[in-house]
């Protein structure tokens, strides 16, 4: 049997989900980007809502990920995501609309939006990619940067005298009225991925049936931020992140 | 506008109010909005109409002026009609939204409702934000339609004005008000209602809008202002400027007040300064003072080719703005050098009177006799 003979339709058992296009990305070996937004075009193709989903992607390492899933995508302004998703949605309110936001973008500049965002309970999803590190710019502290963690900024480590705390914008959330759902996931393991995938349909179907805001935190991985290889960049996350931020579903109203 | 049917429809309302009437009215789909004065009253107006629940408008308290820019930024991306109204610190916040908005060619409609600054200012009216709005504090080439109305009924006209020109251009507009024309009562005709867009007209009006609509059959789209490539980017903003051009040839507009063909000086003045300066020139033309008025009805494009002409037979020129001086500079270039241009009005929430304003122009005249002209010549 040729090689042409195997390769047929009825023997596969994976492929690339049809809204991603074969643009290269510019993400880094290791990162946990491309996972995500693999989760996310399969939700949505599972889901069926391609025409009715409205995506905002934000300024950092995903401010290019218009680029790579075949969704209308509206690139936001640093920090500004989720009051540009508040308006789309109360416009469009039978549409799925989500924003993509990395940690700086959500917990330190878009802090405000982001917070009354999930406070009036708007019907969006919000995907949160937290790897600690300002990734686009080169690997500058974040507001979720651990405590004695070496960045570009804080070179001899974060200090709270100097930089002040990690902010656990995810344990607010939980906080608030607005949100129904609030987890913490990572893409680190197969096992990890479906979880991942799990919340984020979840947090879809929530939006879809009005249900309130919900918050998935991906703990992520920056290699090339970190100065480690992949699979150092995955035990670093696991042996640093994971503690600081755990695994986990931190609300859930609705079940 | 009004015509004789409606001689019953005359209601007696604040700008602000009209504002937010008027919106609801033109079929506006949303509007989103932070408290400031002298302009609270739109969104307070908007919370007792309800129109979410008559023509389905959205009506959103935004948590901040940043907040309520890019909401307008989404929205715009979708392509539905929405407005935002501020007054000079908030307007002033929504600056960097204003130019993302410009470069995605945005529609949507900010209404800015002066008063004296700079920084915290006063809450009293002021024109200290021609420049904001006319050069705008956003990064990179960029341009909004501004539009000055000068009374209440301006107010509403503006903003149906606004709904079609940021359509037809694919650019935000600003209607520049100031707080006089948006605390002050007057008699008002509204406009009949017109029904909100649907889904199937804003896909056929807007096919580059990120909706989701018909998304099978057609390429995604994605609008964002990044780009990595400098060319292409030169190229995005070669072809706005050439809109730009565009709209300076075919919008700008102004109305002459008693100017004739023997008019020997010309005030300019927008807004509030034009209703103070009406007076004035009347009191003037009274003593037999051949002047007349121009005020500009855009302020961007600005109306520089009607000054220009008038600049040729006229001895000089009076702007005036409740300001230090801000469309002084485009009364200026306009000219072309062919007539001086001096500058009178209050600033940081004082409004000139008309007797101020006359009191300027025998000044100005007096000096443009000394200057040009036999001694005696006006001065009764």
């Amino acid at each position: 049997m040729t090689k042409e003979e195997l390769i047929i339709p009825e023997n596969r058992v994976y492929g690339k989900p049809s809204l991603m296009n074969d643009t290269p990305m510019h993400y880094c070996p290791g990162c946990s980007h491309g996972l995500v937004h693999k989760i996310i075009a399969e939700v949505i193709e599972e889901m069926g809502i391609e025409e009715d989903t409205i995506a905002i992607c934000p300024v950092g390492c995903a401010v290019f990920a218009y680029r790579y899933l075949n969704v209308d995508w509206i690139e936001a302004s640093h920090g500004r995501a989720p009051a540009c998703a508040s308006a789309v949605n109360r416009l469009w309110p039978n549409k799925l609309t989500f924003t993509y936001q990395g940690d700086g973008d959500m917990a330190c500049i878009g802090t405000g939006e982001s917070i009354h965002a999930m406070n009036r309970g708007e019907n969006i999803a919000m995907i949160f990619i937290n790897n600690a590190i300002y990734g686009m710019t080169g690997g500058q502290m974040a507001p979720t940067t651990l405590m004695g963690m070496k960045t570009a900024t804080c070179p001899y480590g974060r200090q709270a005298d100097l930089h002040g705390y990690p902010l656990h914008i995810t344990d607010i959330a939980a906080t608030l009225q607005g949100t129904c759902y609030v987890t913490r996931q990572a893409v680190n393991t197969v096992p990890n991925i479906r979880k991942a995938k799990k919340a984020i349909r979840q947090a879809f179907e929530n939006a879809m049936n009005k249900r309130g805001c919900s918050l998935v935190e991906i703990v992520s991985t920056c290699a090339s931020g970190w100065k480690k290889t992949p699979e150092q960049a995955n035990q670093w996350m696991e042996e640093n992140m994971f503690p600081y931020y755990p695994l986990g579903d931190l609300k859930n109203t609705v079940q | 506008m009004m015509d004789n049917n409606q001689q019953n429809d005359y209601k007696l309302l604040k700008g602000n109010e009209v504002i937010a009437l008027a919106a609801i009215r033109y079929g506006y789909d949303g509007f989103f909005g932070y408290p400031i004065t002298p302009q609270s009253e739109v969104l307070e107006t908007l919370a007792v109409e309800k129109p979410w629940e008559t023509t389905g408008m959205v009506v959103l308290q935004a948590e901040s002026e940043v907040a309520s820019i890019n909401m307008l930024y989404g929205a715009g991306c979708t392509g539905k009609l929405v407005f935002t109204s501020s007054s000079s610190p908030g307007i002033a916040l929504m600056q960097e939204g204003i130019s993302y908005m410009c470069g995605n060619e945005l529609p949507g409609v900010i209404v800015s409702v002066g008063r004296g600054g700079p920084g915290l200012g006063t809450i009293q009216p002021g024109q200290a934000d021609y420049n904001q709005a006319v050069y705008g504090g956003g990064n990179g080439d960029y341009n909004c339609i501004v539009l000055a109305p000068n009374s209440v009924q301006e107010m509403a006209d503006c903003m149906g004005k606004a709904a079609q020109l940021t359509f037809k251009w694919r650019t935000p507009v600003i209607i520049l008000s100031d707080g006089v024309i948006g605390q002050m009562m007057e008699k008002v005709i509204l406009p009949p209602f017109t029904p909100r867009r649907t889904d199937a007209e804003i896909a056929a009006q807007c096919p580059w809008a990120t909706n989701g609509i018909g998304l099978k059959s057609r390429h995604y789209n994605a609008l964002s202002t990044l780009e990595f490539d400098p060319q292409v980017m030169e190229d995005r903003n070669r072809a706005m400027a050439e809109k730009y051009k565009r709209i300076q040839a075919e919008e700008a507009d102004y109305e002459l007040y008693r100017v004739d063909d023997d008019t020997d000086y010309l005030i300019v003045a927008y807004g509030i300064s034009s209703r103070v300066s009406m007076k004035a020139v009347d009191i003037l033309r009274e003593n037999g003072i051949k002047v007349g008025m121009l005020r500009p009805k855009t302020l961007w494009p600005f109306p520089s080719k009607a000054i220009s002409k008038l600049s040729e037979k006229i001895k000089s020129i009076l702007c005036v703005e409740q300001s230090e001086g801000q469309m002084i500079h485009d009364v200026r270039l306009a000219t072309e050098g062919q007539a001086t241009v001096y500058h009178t009005g209050r600033s940081g929430g004082m409004i000139s009177s008309p007797v101020d304003v006359v009191d300027a122009f025998k000044s100005m005249a007096r000096e443009t006799i000394t200057k040009n002209w036999p001694k005696g010549y006006w001065i009764k």
